[in-house]
C-alpha cells in the first residue's frame, strides 16, 4: 500500500472538482489578513498565484532570482495557449482537451488533475483578455485560433509568436498592482536555499540577497514553489540561463517526493547546436509546423552533399524529399505530438539523412505555404521568429529552409503534489512546471502556459484554503526560532564550503560535463547499460565537483559564479536521480524512450501493466539511494491504449 | 555556411566593484572566437579566461538569450545592444565584427539605473513606473467571456506592437534626456487600444507619467533616438498616443 495520498476526489470525472470545491475548507477574509504566504518563482504560475492570492487578502512575500518578475522565463514561451472555448465549432469539448492532454501524455498523468485543468480553460482566456493582453484577432472582433501538435482541433489562443511574454505581462499588472496596493511585498534578485520547516510544515524560506550576499530567513504560513523546471541539468536548452532546480531540490532534501524525473520533453524544432562555444539553444515554435513541412533527402547522396555544401536544399526536387511526418503519420502529418517528431528526427538522422555539416539536423520548409498564401500571410503569422532565426544562423528562412533539431524544452518531471497541489510536506505547494501532475510523460504544445496559469489563477487560491483554514490559531511565523537559525547556518556553510574549494575548475566547464552525460546516455533513447554508466559518470563527477571547483569573486558581493556552483550541485545530484528513474521505468512511453521496450516499428511500446504509476522518490541522504513510492494510476474515465497518431 | 574564426579581438570593458566604488576600463585579449557566436558567448568565454587566470569574472544581465526577458542591456561600442538592428544584445553575433577590432563594452548610463556591479544596473525605476498605472484593475475571476467585446483588429495589432516591449531600458540609455517616455508610451498605448484600458485611462496616463518624473528621467524632445535603438521596433506614434492620452486626462481634471 503506497504511503502517497492523492486526495482524489469522490464522484465523476465531470463532478470532482466542483464537488472537491464544495468540500474543502474557506478561510474568512478577517483570518486572511493575518496569514502570510511565500511564492518563489513569478513565471506565469508564480506571479498569477501571488497576484491572487494576494487579492484575496492573503498576505504574500514573492521572490526571483531576476531583476525583475516580469523576466521569468514563461516570457519565451512563444506559440499559444490552449483552452476548451469551441469557438472555432469544430467539436472540441472540455472532454476533448481532457483526452488530448492524456493521450498526449501517454497515459502517465492523473486524470482528476488534468480534467480539471481542461474544466478551468477557458476562464483563463476570458481573465487574460480582461487584463487587457492583445490575443490574435479575427476581423470580425472575436479571438482567434490556431492548430497545435497532438490536436485535431483549433484551441490554441496566442499573440503573434509571443504568447507567453503577453500572458507573463498580464500577471505581471496584475502582481504589480498587489505590489503597489502593499499587499505583496517583492524580493527581486534573491535566492531560495533551502525550506525551513517547523513541526513538519512549511514554515519559511532561507534566500540570499544576489546584490550583497546576505543570506536572510522569511517566515510564512505556507510556501508555494513556482519555480519552473530543470531542463538546464542538460546544460545545453531552451531554458534560460537562470533556470534552475533548486527551489525544488532543497524541498526534495527536506522530504517533498520528487516524481518522475525522467519525464523530460524534447522539442523537436530547436536550431541546431553548432560549434563546442554555445551557451544554450534556440526554441522555433512548434506553431511553425502548422505551415512548415519537415523533410529531409530521399537518397544519401543528396544527404551528403548537402553536408559537404556542395548543394543547397533548394537544389533538391520535390520527388526527391521524404516527408517523412507526413509518410509515417498521415493523420497528423507535420503535426505530431514533439516526443513523436523529435524521434523520427533523430530516426532519419541516425540514418544519415541529416542535412548540416554534424548531420544532426533536419528541413522545415516554409516554400510550399508561401506558394499558397503568399510571403505576406507566412510573414504576419511568424515574422518574429523568422527574423530570430535569421539573425542566429544568418539564414533567411523565406528563402531556405530551416535546420532544426531536438532539444531539451521542459519537464514533465517535477514535486510530487496531491489534489491540492500539496507537495508531501504539509504547507508546501508546487505550481506550474515545477509539479509533475498535469502531462503525464508528454506535454502538449501550448498546454504549459493553461498549467501556469489554471494553478496559479484557480487551483490554489481554492485550495490553499482548505490548508490554511486550520492555521489560523497560529500567529505571525518567529524568524529567530532555532528551526530558522540552524537552516540558516546550514546555507552559510553551504556556501563557504562552495566558495573556499578554490580547485582549478570553473563551475560551467563541471555543467558542460555533466549536460554531456544527461545528453548522451539519459537523453532521447535510453537503455539499461547506458544509464547504469551514467549513474556511476555523474557520481564521480560530484566527487571531482567538490575537490576542484574554482570560484571566483567575493561571497557578500555579487556573484554569478557562486550562485552557478549552488545550481549546478544541485543539477549534478538530481541529475543522477533522473537517470535513476529511467532505468527504473523499462517501458517507453511519451519523451521516456527505453531502447528495450519499442515495437517493431520503432515506435515507443508502454507497459501499463507494470508501470501505470507515478514514481515518486523520497530523499535518503547523499550517499544513500532514494526510495520509490509508487502512486497507482487508475484511469476510470478513459481507456487505456497504445497511442497512435497513424 | 562556414562561420570565420577571429583569431584576436580586444574587448574594452567597465569594471566597477559595487555600487559606490570608482569604476574604470580595462581592455581584454580575447581569442578564437568563431563569428557564429553570440556576444554575450563571446563574454562568457573571456570569463571562463579571466576565473582562470585568478581575475574576477565581469558581471553582466542577461537570462533567457533568446531576445525576449530584457534582462540583457549594455552599450556595445556606444549602441544600446550594439551595432545590429531590432536585436537585444544576447541575439547580437560576432559576425558583426571584424579581426582585430576594440569592442567597447559599458552599462547603461541612466541617472535613474545605477550601476550595482560592472555592467548590471538597477532597473527597480522601471518596476515603480508600472506599479504605478500599468495594469487593468481587475481581480482573478468574475470577468465576462473572452468574445464578449469584439475588439477592431487593427486595434489589437496595434496593442501588441506596443505591448512586445521586453523593459530592457534601452529607449532611455539611448536618450540623450534619460527620458523614460518609449517605455511608457508602450504600455499607455497597448491599454488605450483596447477597450479594457478604457475606464483606467485617465489615471494611468496623469500617474505614469508623474512617477517617471518624480524618478528622475529625464523629457522627451523629439529625437527618436529610442526608436531607432528599441530592439523590439516599438514606434515613437506611441508617445504620441502617450501625449494624447496625458493631455485629455488633463484637460479632463
Amino acid at each position: 500500500m503506497s504511503i502517497l495520498n492523492s486526495h482524489i476526489p469522490e464522484g465523476s470525472i465531470s463532478e470532482k472538482w466542483s464537488n472537491h470545491k464544495a468540500n474543502i475548507k474557506v478561510v474568512s477574509p478577517a483570518n486572511k489578513m493575518k496569514l502570510e504566504i511565500i511564492v518563489v518563482g513569478t513565471g506565469l504560475a508564480g506571479a498569477s498565484a501571488a497576484a491572487s492570492l494576494s487579492e484575496l487578502g492573503y498576505n504574500v512575500k514573492a521572490f526571483c532570482y531576476q531583476d525583475s518578475p516580469r523576466r521569468a522565463h514563461s516570457i519565451a514561451a512563444q506559440g499559444g495557449i490552449n483552452a476548451a472555448k469551441n469557438y472555432q465549432n469544430d467539436n472540441d469539448s472540455v472532454y476533448r482537451l481532457f483526452y488530448d492532454t492524456i493521450k498526449g501524455g501517454d497515459y502517465r498523468s492523473r486524470e482528476a488533475n488534468v480534467h480539471r485543468l481542461a474544466e478551468v480553460s477557458p476562464n483563463i482566456i476570458d481573465q487574460c483578455v480582461a487584463q487587457g493582453v492583445p490575443f490574435a484577432r479575427e476581423y470580425g472582433g472575436l479571438l482567434s485560433n490556431r492548430s497545435f501538435g497532438g490536436v485535431l482541433v483549433s484551441r490554441t489562443f496566442y499573440a503573434r509568436g509571443q504568447t507567453g511574454q503577453q500572458l507573463l505581462l498580464g500577471a505581471y499588472s496584475a502582481l504589480n498592482r498587489q505590489i503597489a496596493e502593499g499587499n505583496v511585498k517583492m524580493y527581486t534578485r534573491h535566492e531560495m536555499l533551502d525550506l525551513v520547516t517547523i513541526d513538519g510544515k512549511a514554515r519559511g524560506i532561507i534566500a540570499r540577497d544576489m546584490v550583497t550576499g546576505e543570506v536572510k530567513r522569511f517566515g510564512a504560513h505556507a510556501v508555494i514553489i513556482a519555480s519552473g523546471g530543470y531542463s538546464n541539468v542538460f546544460f545545453l536548452s531552451t531554458n534560460a540561463m537562470g533556470c534552475n532546480c533548486s527551489a525544488s531540490w532543497v524541498c526534495y532534501k527536506k522530504g517533498a517526493f520528487f516524481a518522475n524525473p525522467c519525464f523530460v520533453q524534447i522539442h523537436p524544432t530547436c536550431i541546431p547546436v553548432h560549434g563546442s562555444q554555445q551557451s544554450k539553444l534556440t526554441l522555433m515554435s512548434e506553431s511553425l509546423r502548422n505551415d512548415g513541412r519537415v523533410w529531409t533527402p530521399k537518397k544519401m547522396e543528396d544527404a551528403e552533399k548537402l553536408r559537404k555544401g556542395i548543394i543547397g536544399p533548394n537544389d533538391i526536387k520535390d520527388e526527391d524529399r521524404d516527408f517523412y511526418l507526413e509518410r509515417r503519420y498521415p493523420s497528423y502529418g507535420n503535426l505530431v505530438p514533439r516526443d513523436v517528431a523529435s524521434r523520427a528526427a533523430k530516426e532519419r538522422c541516425d540514418a544519415g539523412y541529416g542535412v548540416n555539416k554534424e548531420g544532426k539536423a533536419v528541413y522545415l520548409d516554409f516554400k510550399y505555404s508561401i506558394e499558397r498564401l503568399g510571403k505576406h500571410t507566412i510573414e504576419k503569422r511568424y515574422g518574429n521568429l523568422f527574423q530570430m532565426y535569421e539573425k542566429i544562423t544568418d539564414s533567411d528562412p523565406y528563402k531556405e529552409p530551416m535546420q532544426i533539431y531536438p532539444a531539451i524544452h521542459y519537464t514533465m518531471g517535477g514535486t510530487w503534489v496531491d489534489y491540492n497541489l500539496m507537495t508531501t510536506i504539509p504547507g508546501l505547494y508546487a505550481l506550474g512546471e515545477a509539479n509533475f501532475s498535469d502531462h503525464g510523460a508528454n506535454r502538449l504544445g501550448a498546454s504549459a502556459l493553461m498549467q501556469g496559469l489554471a494553478d496559479g489563477y484557480f487551483v490554489i487560491p481554492y485550495t490553499i484554503g482548505d490548508y490554511l483554514a486550520g492555521e489560523i490559531r497560529v500567529p505571525k511565523i518567529d524568524t529567530n526560532r532555532p528551526e530558522f537559525v540552524e537552516a540558516e547556518n546550514a546555507v552559510v556553510a553551504r556556501l563557504e564550503k562552495l566558495f573556499h574549494i578554490k580547485g582549478k575548475t570553473p563551475v560551467d566547464h563541471f555543467h558542460k560535463k555533466l549536460g554531456q552525460i544527461m545528453w548522451d546516455k539519459v537523453g532521447m533513447a535510453r537503455n539499461a547499460e547506458g544509464l547504469t554508466e551514467a549513474i556511476k559518470e555523474i557520481q564521480e563527477l560530484r566527487v571531482e565537483f567538490y575537490k576542484d571547483l574554482l570560484v571566483p569573486g567575493e561571497l557578500k558581493n555579487v556573484n554569478p559564479e557562486l550562485e552557478k556552483a549552488g545550481r549546478v550541485a544541485d543539477f549534478i545530484e538530481l541529475g543522477e536521480l533522473l537517470a535513476r528513474d529511467a532505468l527504473n521505468r523499462n517501458e517507453s512511453c511519451g519523451g521516456h524512450f527505453r531502447e528495450e521496450s519499442a515495437t517493431d516499428e520503432g515506435e515507443a511500446k508502454r507497459d501499463d501493466e507494470n508501470f501505470a504509476y507515478v514514481a515518486a522518490w523520497e530523499y535518503k541522504g547523499i550517499d544513500n539511494e532514494p526510495v520509490l513510492h509508487k502512486e497507482d494510476l487508475v484511469f476510470e474515465t478513459i481507456h487505456l491504449t497504445q497511442r497512435s497518431y497513424k | 555556411m562556414a562561420d570565420i574564426i577571429l583569431k584576436k579581438i580586444y574587448v574594452k570593458v567597465w569594471r566597477q566593484n559595487s555600487p559606490k566604488a570608482k569604476g574604470r576600463f580595462e581592455t581584454y585579449e580575447v581569442i578564437n572566437v568563431s563569428q557564429g557566436t553570440s556576444f554575450l558567448e563571446m563574454i562568457d568565454i573571456l570569463n571562463d579566461e579571466l576565473i582562470l587566470a585568478g581575475k574576477d569574472p565581469i558581471a553582466f544581465d542577461h537570462d533567457c538569450r533568446e531576445g525576449i526577458c530584457g534582462m540583457c542591456s549594455l552599450y556595445v561600442n556606444g549602441h544600446a545592444h550594439g551595432p545590429d538592428t531590432v536585436v537585444t544584445t544576447c541575439q547580437l553575433h560576432m559576425r558583426r565584427f571584424t579581426e582585430g577590432q576594440t569592442i567597447t563594452i559599458e552599462p547603461w548610463r541612466v541617472g535613474a539605473f545605477p550601476v550595482i556591479k560592472d555592467l548590471m544596473v538597477d532597473r527597480t525605476a522601471f518596476e515603480k513606473i508600472q506599479q504605478a498605472g500599468g495594469f487593468v484593475s481587475v481581480n482573478t475571476g468574475g470577468v465576462p467571456d473572452g468574445n464578449v467585446i469584439p475588439i477592431f483588429q487593427d486595434d489589437a495589432e496595434e496593442a501588441m506592437d506596443a505591448a512586445a516591449c521586453i523593459g530592457c531600458g534601452a529607449c532611455a540609455a539611448t536618450c540623450k534626456n534619460s527620458s523614460a517616455m518609449l517605455f511608457v508610451a508602450a504600455k499607455v498605448s497597448q491599454f488605450a487600444k483596447l477597450p479594457q484600458g478604457q475606464v483606467e485611462a485617465k489615471k494611468r496616463a496623469k500617474a505614469m507619467v508623474a512617477k517617471m518624473d518624480e524618478l528622475g528621467f529625464g523629457g522627451c524632445t523629439n529625437t527618436g533616438a529610442c526608436e531607432l535603438a528599441c530592439p523590439k521596433s516599438i514606434s515613437i506614434a506611441h508617445i504620441s498616443r502617450l501625449n494624447r492620452e496625458y493631455l485629455k486626462a488633463k484637460l479632463a481634471d
